[in-house]
């Protein structure tokens, strides 16, 4: 790891205590100096950070180009929704259909894995993206002749999150502090991020996240080398829809309502330019490029009516349109100016590194 | 000796071309054996097939007792065969000692739980690794640069961290496909000092190159590619005499 030039004197416990504070103390001020809109954006902002670590393992780390990750997203979060909302009358509890999710995702993205072996590139990008088309095309029309998912209407009044017997969307009361629920929510999803977050570094460090690499650098040397590619890329596919299975429960809980419509291509570009902006395989810049996708569009939103109001006296263009323009405008700059992404892996730019 | 290779009878086709027809050949345990031809004779086509990144058409391969599992690269290293390539083939975003580490990767086998928890095993074994890749770069010659990203050394090196990374998939038998192209004369000397220390430590190297001086210097024994024939097979100083193998080299062939 990298330390920075200036904490490189600081204590590792005491930059991790502080990082620590830094986090705890963060919604408060978001809630006090923006507003609950603002804590809202971060805890969905928590939501893509794990998306993109979980697409970064498939593109940043083994080099697969998936165009429809959100498709495990949305497993995830219908896995959540039949089984803890009044649709089918389930109210499984967290601890189990969290993983079930993911694990169904992780089933997902073997099943997608497979046939998508032997292409790379393009290819695989056209494939995966009929796959993402295909899962959310389905969840529009199983609800007849058996209605599974209620189509496009979608899943309402879905269970919100319990841990220890208390539900997230209501505010907790400890030692007089009356924490609000999205404070609650975002202690729970920056928990998950931050295991998402060691589980991907900790697999990069591996000799899993070496054979992905190799896979990614050479795929005839990696062969060459003993791995079989074909296992390993399977691999990379899990735990990517995962991570993506992971996240789209959550989602569920969190917005008590699922429909296919969330679950569009436009998403699965979103999370990919998250990965591939912020850096693809550097954790610390994916996580950075989540943050950055999800509280730009945000900003704009909500920044461009007061902007011209204040410049010109009126809104002359509607702040929803404008916004898709400024965040176009933004990935162009960024790729031109900073092409491999906002913060790249140090190594690949250094002539010489020693250990 | 006792055979490590016998290679039974080698077809490969590339749509009309012939790449190999019928080659047979067989290496000796600790032996060194040279695969020499004109430039696209098949020598490079027979690594491929041998090694399984081609299929083959027609043929089989008895590795140390027995059937190789052509076809599948990664057994077929498993197996104990290792190779470089021609046109070097590093991972060349990653660094010199992860290059090498790489090549353990069939010789370990903590999955992703014993990854993600750090499981002592894991930590036990990826300290092992990592001490086996510097064992194995200090071996060649380039302990030096184990920091540096593949891409980053000069050819000789990149050529020596090549047989590393063979070497720590803990080969029975090498294959170097022209391991001295573009190399100057010193470089090509330490080259040859190393192949000959790797016959001493009990490796079996398969050896294509072009340097004739080289070949004939260093390998026991050598067959010659033409036009995916195998024209001869045998001593250095006889291979040098026989005629078949004058005509492939002077291109007299009518
Ligand atoms: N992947 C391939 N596709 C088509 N033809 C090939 C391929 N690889 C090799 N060949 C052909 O097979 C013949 C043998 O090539 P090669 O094995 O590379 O020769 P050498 O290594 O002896 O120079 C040549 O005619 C070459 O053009
Ligand atoms: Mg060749």
């Amino acid at each position: 790891m990298s330390a920075g030039m200036n904490n490189a004197r600081m204590p590792r416990n005491v930059q991790l205590a502080l990082a620590v504070i830094a986090l705890a103390v963060l919604p408060f001020m978001v809630s006090a100096g923006l507003g609950n809109t603002w804590l809202r954006v971060l805890d969905f902002a928590l939501l893509y950070v794990m998306l993109a670590l979980g697409l970064n393992i498939v593109v940043g780390f083994a080099g697969l180009l998936d165009l429809g990750y959100i498709a495990f997203y949305a497993v995830g979060a219908y896995v959540y929704a039949l089984l803890a909302s009044p649709h089918f009358g389930l109210h499984w509890p967290v601890w189990a259909i969290l993983p079930l999710g993911a694990l169904a995702a992780c089933g997902f993205g073997v099943v997608l894995g497979a046939p998508t072996l032997r292409l790379r590139g393009d290819y695989l990008a056209i494939v995966t993206l009929g796959f993402g088309e295909i899962v959310r095309i389905f969840m529009n029309n199983l609800n007849a002749p058996v209605n599974i998912t209620n189509g496009p209407k979608g899943i309402a009044s879905i269970d919100p999150i319990q841990v220890g017997g208390h539900a997230l969307a209501q505010p907790l009361e400890i030692f007089g502090v009356t924490v609000p629920a999205l404070v609650l929510t975002y202690y729970f999803f920056l928990a998950l991020a931050l295991l998402v977050m060691l589980a991907g570094l900790r697999l990069q460090n591996s000799r899993i996240g070496r054979a992905w690499a190799a896979i990614r650098e050479d795929e005839m040397a990696a062969k060459a080398c003993g791995i079989n590619t074909r296992n390993i890329k399977l691999l990379a596919f899990a735990m990517g829809a995962s991570f993506g299975g992971l996240a789209g429960g959550l989602f569920a809980s969190f917005q008590e309502f699922v429909s296919p419509e969330s679950f569009s291509l436009m998403e699965s570009i979103m999370v990919l330019c998250m990965v591939v902006l912020g850096g693809m395989g550097h954790i610390p810049g994916v996580i950075l490029g989540a943050l950055v996708l999800t509280v730009l569009p945000e900003a704009f939103r909500h920044g461009a009516g007061p902007v011209q109001q204040a410049v010109f006296g009126q809104v002359l263009v509607d702040p929803e349109n404008l916004r898709m323009l400024l965040f176009g405008l933004a990935l162009v700059a960024v790729m031109l100016y900073r092409p491999s992404g906002l913060w790249p892996d140090p190594r690949h730019r250094q002539e010489f590194n020693s250990r | 000796m006792t055979a490590l290779l016998e290679a039974r009878n080698i077809g490969k086709r590339f749509g009309g071309v012939r790449a190999l027809q019928a080659v047979s050949l067989t290496i000796q345990r600790g032996e060194i054996y040279g695969l020499i031809g004109p430039n696209g004779a098949g020598k490079t086509t027979f690594f491929n097939v041998l090694t399984g990144l081609y299929p083959r058409d027609e043929g089989e391969v008895i590795f140390a007792g027995s059937p190789l599992p052509l076809g599948e690269p990664h057994r077929v290293a498993q197996a104990g065969i290792a190779r470089t390539f021609q046109n070097i083939r590093l991972f060349a975003n990653m660094s010199a000692r992860e290059n090498v580490m790489v090549g353990r990767h069939a010789r370990s086998k903590v999955g992703v739980a014993g990854a993600v928890l750090r499981s002592r095993a894991q930590r036990e074994e990826e300290a092992a690794i990592s001490r086996r890749a510097d064992e194995l770069l200090a071996y060649v010659g380039i302990n030096a640069r184990a920091g540096d990203l593949a891409k980053n050394l000069s050819y000789g090196d990149q050529r020596r961290l090549e047989i590393a990374r063979a070497l720590a998939t803990e080969p029975q038998l090498l294959a170097l496909d022209e391991p001295a192209a573009g190399m100057n004369a010193t470089e090509t000397a330490a080259l040859r000092g190393l192949i000959v220390r790797l016959r001493d430590d009990g490796f079996t190297v398969l050896l294509i190159e072009h340097d004739i001086k080289l070949v004939m210097g260093l390998c026991d024994r050598i067959a010659v590619l033409d036009y995916g024939q195998k024209i001869a097979d045998d001593v250095p100083a006889a291979v040098q005499r026989n005629p078949k193998v004058i005509e492939a080299y002077l291109g007299t062939t009518a």
